[in-house]
């Protein structure tokens, strides 16, 4: 596994790749340029398994798994939603593999009351097919059909459980049944820094009432990143309420796994190779594809993309105390994306995939496709931004008018109607946030057919609210003009425009970085 | 003197309804529009006088007219040949000039010399007048639709003593245009008075739309008024005049099932992208400014149960499915014309120029064509949002011969 690195770009780099939606872009860079590149996949664990039971056995901090399994207990099994990972993995899921290791042992600890769910907090409920693949069809077979497995309603007073405040005010209020089980057992997907520990339990059962303490504008800005732990206001509270959680009694098993970056199968794993190394296949593979999807109806395209599974798979699995196994966790994630990088750039640019956590087998939005850049990809720093304050960022992306019909419904009116009048998210928090939490449609939506909460849309604009307060301007490449301005940025038709009005940002000469992501990396920016 | 006559052909108006089909005020270059020479009207009695036009309008109703769409509804009640244009300002010809004037259009009892007027005259409420087919004239409902009075599109009408309203000094003449516009929203708008609380919603955002809008703001004062204008030039007319949300008319539903914390029906559960097409709630009133099948679906589709739908546009035959009505006991009220406004205790013309100066409504006003341009203004007028316009109207200041009548 080589690490990842920097090349400063010359006369004889080969143009870059640009990810473009449901399509690729080969950009030429300026020379001088800088293009950050992942590191490339760690080993994956030689017998996942074996690992994952010798995990269950030999806990950090914690009894055995078996020594907290006693026949009349009862046991909860919460698991990571379809937000994670991206792009969904092959099957077996690393959740079927781990919660199936954990029901063999409840099984020969003779614990009858298990409970699965699917924490999800407010994201959309998932269907049947998406349950299977995450849990196997064994597992849903088993507990589906007798409502043992079923996704988190955050919605449902009756089902939820007040837990108290922490020294800050804020509320903690989550899953009644995780709050009450003798055991609850997290099972996480480890995908980046900001991921797993306390947040697991602390956000993904938690109800509206608790989220909004950290889910809001201030939260996100002073997360510098969300991706640093030791910087991170959304880290501190969630840590906060997983203490208000732990006082309360909830006992949690933590069990948390790490992937490798390998995200693109054959014959397409040249998406995560450096140009230069693209061979003869590689380079038709390429041509052919783009040319293709060029002549491919829209519909076609995105499930073409959406299918696409991926050969990650597990660098590590630790179990046991939430802090503890966070901590191992944390140290897998950053052995596998971290990428130094000396000095900021007035222009960052990247080009953004086909998938955010919140359109899997959906549609990318354009509130996505903001929080993707804005709120994801340029929070993947530690120490300081990859952009100077007040830089340019430069996004690659088609940036469609068009929506989900069923999962984002907030999102059009969010899109359409708030968006219309002001894209600061601090008036948009302060004077819409509420009546878009409290909508009874978007919240019968939410509870009943397969739509994120009415207050998502929100959350998705606080997500980049730190980057709008830290850049000069933000500029989308090839996106439908009308949409781009709605969002507040700058449409460019090529990348060669983009960086022409970038310059009266930051002025002539600008120094540029480009983010060579996917495989996902983590520039530490010193 | 030269008019814009509009004459009985049966085969003129097919004509016109094919080519308003392919676009509308197409009708205008083959249909029953032509730009003739004719003799000034004569004056019907001595309660009468000659106007002579300096702007006139082009309504929606005049394009449904040259567009041979207009409804049957409305044949008994002109005479052939008749000129257009009832929304004019024009010079008072034996005041000795410089007197300019405001038309009324409707030709009640008073301008037909029937006394005792009717149930509606009496009550100052012309709009109504029962004798609008008979008395001294022609038939005609306005002027505009009668052959004996003349209309807006030519260098002289004749106007009863009742229909005439003097212009106040330091007026132009395109603020002037727009009262009976402003009148006749200020009809509907009148009709939500009681709307309280309730969100009104304004279905499109033409010169109708925006003086009802205008006329909301002014009159009713409701809390919530949200407005579908299609076009960027009447979102921000739609926001300047008063309304408090002003969205797209594919996303009006929405809006409305927002604002009022309605559910939604529908085969996705109304979620989709597509707009929505039933609310179980609404919006207390919804004025209807356009008039079509789709704007009284619309209408329809986001009243409130036991909601009231106010036409203003003017309808024609359409086909709507009314089960809604019925099934959540929707009001559906006619506003067509003006008179007394007992709620105000004024007559709508005389609140129409007050709402002209204050909202200054005379910037609707936004392109002027001469008579021989015809074919142009009217096309134009079709396509007013598309193009940026709001009020296109014939600009007959400037006519030859206009000095000489």
């Amino acid at each position: 596994m080589r690490p990842g690195f920097v090349l400063e770009v010359d006369r004889s780099t080969p143009p870059t790749l640009f990810h473009h939606g449901e399509g690729f872009r080969l950009e030429r860079l300026p020379v001088g340029s800088r293009i950050v590149y992942p590191p490339e996949p760690l080993p994956v664990l030689p017998d996942i398994d074996g690992a994952i039971r010798h995990a269950l056995l030999h806990p950090v901090d914690s009894e055995p798994l078996p020594a907290l399994l006693s026949p009349g207990m009862r046991l909860t099994i919460a698991f990571d939603d379809i937000s994670l990972p991206l792009p969904p993995m092959r099957r077996p899921d690393a959740r079927q593999r781990v919660i199936e290791a954990v029901l063999d042992l409840a099984a020969e600890a003779g614990v009858d009351d298990v409970h699965l769910i699917a924490a999800l907090a407010l994201h959309r409920r998932m269907t049947e097919a998406e349950l299977r693949h995450a849990l196997g069809d064994r597992i849903y077979d088993a507990f589906a059909p007798r409502g043992l497995l079923y996704n988190f309603d955050a919605e449902d007073p009756d089902n939820l459980a007040f837990l108290g405040r922490t020294e800050q005010g804020e509320e903690v209020e989550i899953s009644k049944r995780a709050a009450e089980s003798d055991l609850l057992v997290y099972v996480n997907i480890n995908l980046v820094a900001m991921d797993g520990g306390h947040k697991s339990t602390a956000t993904g059962l938690a109800s509206y009432r608790s989220l909004r303490h950290h889910h809001n504008v201030r939260t996100m800005q002073h997360s510098r990143s969300f991706m640093d732990q030791h910087r991170s206001e959304l880290h501190s509270s969630n840590w906060r309420m997983g203490e208000v959680i732990r006082n309360a009694g909830v006992k949690i098993f933590q069990i948390e796994t790490t992937l490798n970056n390998d995200t693109f199968p054959k014959p397409f794993d040249f998406l995560q190779k450096r140009e230069w190394e693209w061979s003869l296949r590689d380079r038709s593979t390429y041509l052919g594809a783009t040319k293709a999807l060029r002549r491919t109806p829209d519909r076609v395209r995105r499930s073409i993309f959406q299918s696409v599974l991926a050969p990650h798979n597990l660098t590590g699995v630790n179990a046991g105390e939430v802090d503890a196994v966070h901590r191992l966790t944390t140290a897998k994630v950053l052995e596998q994306q971290v990428v130094h990088v000396e000095g900021q750039a007035d222009i960052l640019t990247m080009g953004l995939p086909y998938i955010s956590p919140y359109n899997v087998n959906s549609v990318m939005n354009p509130i996505l496709v903001m929080c993707l850049g804005l709120g994801y990809f340029f929070n993947l720093y530690r120490r300081q931004p990859l952009v100077r304050e007040g830089g340019v960022l430069i996004m690659s992306h088609p940036t469609r008018w068009e929506f989900h019909p069923v999962h984002h419904p907030s999102y059009i009116d969010f899109f359409e109607e708030l968006l219309a009048e002001t894209t600061d998210p601090l008036e948009l928090e302060k004077t819409y946030e509420q009546s878009f939490a409290e909508d009874e449609w978007y919240r019968h939506l939410y509870r009943t057919s397969y739509a994120y909460h009415g207050v998502h849309p929100f959350y998705m604009w606080y997500w980049g609210a730190h980057a709008l307060q830290h850049l000069g301007g933000v500029i989308i490449v090839g996106g439908d003009p009308k949409t781009v301005r709605r969002l507040g940025f700058k449409p460019a038709t090529t990348l060669a425009d983009a960086l022409e009005m970038a310059t009266d940002v930051v002025g002539p000469h600008p120094s540029l970085t480009h983010l060579h992501a996917p495989p996902l990396l983590l520039a530490e920016v010193t | 003197m030269k008019a814009l006559q509009v004459e009985r052909s049966l085969p003129r108006f097919a004509a016109a309804r094919l080519a308003g089909a392919v676009a509308p005020g197409r009708g205008a270059r083959v249909g029953p529009l032509r730009l003739v020479d004719v003799d000034p009207p004569a004056l019907p009695g001595p309660a009468w006088h000659r106007v002579r036009p300096r702007l006139s309008g082009i309504c929606g109703s005049d394009l449904a007219t040259v567009d041979g769409v207009a409804s049957p509804w409305f044949e008994p009640v002109v005479s052939f040949p008749f000129v257009p244009g009832h929304e004019v300002v024009g010079d008072l010809d034996d005041s000795g000039g410089g007197v300019r004037v405001v038309i009324e259009p409707v030709l009640g009892c008073a301008a037909r010399g029937i006394d005792p007027p009717c149930e509606g005259c009496g009550g100052d409420d012309v709009g109504r007048c029962r004798n609008i087919a008979f008395g001294q004239l022609e038939p005609g409902l306005q002027t505009g639709y009668c052959a004996d009075t003349g209309g807006g599109w030519s260098l002289a009408l004749v106007a009863h003593q009742s229909q005439i309203h003097p212009v106040p000094d330091g007026w132009s003449d395109e603020s002037a245009v727009m009262v009976e516009p402003a009148a006749c929203a200020i009809r509907g708008a009148l009709k939500c008075a009681d709307a309280g609380d309730d969100l009104v919603a304004v279905v499109g955002a033409g010169t109708l739309g925006l003086c009802v809008t205008a006329a909301l703001r002014r009159f009713v004062g409701p809390e919530r008024l949200v407005v579908g204008a299609k076009h960027p030039v009447q979102r921000r007319l739609a926001t300047e005049l008063g309304a408090t949300m002003v969205v797209a008319p594919a996303t009006l539903a929405r809006a409305v099932r927002r604002a009022t914390g309605s559910m939604a029906l529908g085969d996705d559960d109304g979620a989709g992208s597509q707009p929505l097409q039933r609310l179980t709630g609404g919006a207390g009133v919804v004025v209807d400014c356009v008039g079509s099948a789709t704007s009284l679906a619309q209408a329809l589709s986001i009243v409130a149960p036991g909601g009231r739908i106010v036409m203003v546009g003017m309808p024609g035959s359409l086909t709507v499915d009314l089960t809604p009505l019925w099934q959540r006991e929707v009001e559906l009220v006619g506003a067509y014309a003006y008179g007394a406004e007992p709620a105000l205790g004024r007559r709508t013309f005389d609140l129409a120029f007050e709402l002209v100066a204050e909202a200054g409504l005379g910037r609707l006003v936004s392109a002027t064509y001469p008579l021989h341009r015809h074919a142009d203004a009217l096309a134009h007028a079709a396509e007013a949002g598309r193009r940026g316009a709001v009020k296109v109207a014939f600009d007959l200041r400037d006519e030859k011969g206009r000095e000489r009548l």
